[in-house]
């Protein structure tokens, strides 16, 4: 079965803590914030220079000139604070953002991700995804545990270019979520979706792992 | 000295030419000179390289300098949804120079505050880090990255005075503050030109030593790229 999208953002949202600031991507990442535990305080940071995302706008709070880094409308908070390119930047870049949760195309057992082209298919750029990995303090990835064709996205070594170089610390799937250890390299599957069998998910990762469940 | 022009094109006087660099503010398609942009594609100029995020989208923005067969390089982080953009890249009739957006934004901050290179960590064990030049720093490894610096900067903000201090609205700020600081001459458009002792000196964004024009925007479009509502409105 595997959990759906929504259980997976529910999974990454137990990651918070209170305080936390938080950059989150684009897709499944984007519906964390509809998972933050009640009484934590966390403030959700837009690389296009926002801190302090609030809810969706009503049509009427509709405005143009704010936006996420999605590039979806949004409203303020009475907290909210807007700055440049380089003031967000220099707030990832520079250790002050507790947590990026964000998508991967692959990821490999010592926490390489990559997830900004596929080459000769698909050249997105790498927007804002790079300094994420490198900057921020922990980087939890949410992803389909396998590809459509039923690739492997969890590997040994990354076959597509990469986004960053030992930097994730938490890979959350469909079928599983593994702490990864980016120093000495290495997976530990740490929980299973109900009704997924430790065998489909070894026949389903392109790299061994450890288990401790 | 005056700082106001009547008209963009006005605005853009005697700062054109082939081969010129130019940085162009916004994020998407929120805080982009809307109204400069066609302004320089009405101008001609041609072999352009542009620096900025994005590249507009169908219709909009800097996709119009791209249709019209202007643009000879980009230096962007983003080509996202933009069509056009990926297919002149794709066939080879653009150059491009993708760089990570906080690279990017650094490296424009870093010409418009004269300082030639700085390190990050960014794009480490990437095709980024390819050929520059690598240091170790209290035990990890980061990559040099040089400045940016224009011929010409565009930019959009919302409000200006005829000193050329600037005050940018919400998301649309993005990356317009740091491109006044980085080219030869910066022409900012805004929606509403206040008159002296309007802003309070604390709330200015940009001071306006980097302003050299300013122009009244005479397109607003605004377009949103992903309207999103809330589900009970």
């Amino acid at each position: 079965m595997g959990w759906s999208r929504n259980q997976m953002a529910a999974r990454a949202a137990r990651e918070l803590r209170d305080g936390y600031y938080v950059n989150l991507g684009i897709g499944i990442p984007t519906l964390v914030a509809n998972h933050i535990p009640p009484g934590l305080e966390v403030t959700l940071q837009s690389e296009n220079g926002m801190l302090g995302i609030g809810p969706y706008p009503s049509r009427a709070e509709v405005d143009p000139d704010l936006i996420n880094a999605g590039k979806e409308t949004v409203t303020a908070l009475p907290t909210s604070s807007f700055f440049s390119s380089a003031e967000s930047f220099a707030m990832i870049r520079g250790g002050h953002v507790d947590m990026a949760i964000l998508g991967a195309m692959q990821v490999s057992r010592n926490g390489d991700i990559a997830n900004w082209t596929i080459p000769g298919k698909m050249l997105k750029g790498m927007g804002g995804a790079m300094d994420l990995v490198a900057g921020v303090r922990r980087v939890v990835v949410i992803m389909e545990h396998a590809a459509r064709d039923g690739t492997a996205k969890i590997l040994s070594t990354c076959t597509l270019p990469l986004t960053g170089e030992r930097v994730v610390d938490l890979i959350i799937t469909d079928l599983a979520v593994f702490s990864c250890d980016k120093q000495n390299g290495g997976l530990t599957l740490i929980e299973h979706a109900p009704g997924v069998s430790l065998d489909e998910i070894r026949a389903k990762t392109a790299t061994p792992f450890e288990v401790t469940i | 000295m005056q700082k106001l022009y009547p008209t963009p094109a006005a605005s853009l006087e005697g700062v054109l030419a082939d081969g010129m660099v130019i940085m162009s503010g916004g994020f998407g398609l929120s805080g982009n000179p809307e109204s400069l942009i066609p302004a320089i594609r009405d101008a001609g100029v041609r072999d352009l390289t542009v620096i900025s995020n994005n590249c507009g989208a169908e219709g909009f923005g800097l996709w119009m300098l791209l249709h019209n067969g202007q643009i000879r390089k980009m230096i962007s982080s983003y080509i996202g949804e933009n069509k056009l953009f990926e297919q002149l890249y794709l066939s080879g009739q653009l150059e491009l120079e993708l760089n990570p957006q906080g690279t990017l934004a650094e490296r424009i901050r870093a010409g418009g505050a004269g300082i030639p290179a700085f390190y990050t960590r960014t794009g480490v064990g990437t095709v980024v880090a390819e050929g520059k030049p690598a240091e170790m720093f209290e035990g990890q490894r980061y990559i040099r990255e040089t400045w940016l610096r224009a011929d010409l900067a565009i930019i959009k903000a919302w409000r200006a005075d005829p000193a050329g201090n600037l005050v940018y609205r919400k998301t649309a700020r993005n990356f317009n503050p740091v491109m006044a600081t980085a080219a030869k001459v910066t022409i900012a458009e805004v929606e509403e030109i206040v008159p002296a002792g309007a802003f309070d000196p604390d709330e200015v964004h940009t001071p306006g030593i980097y302003v050299d024009r300013i122009v009244k925007s005479t397109v607003n479009e605004k377009r949103i790229e992903k309207l999103t509502l809330r589900e009970d409105a």
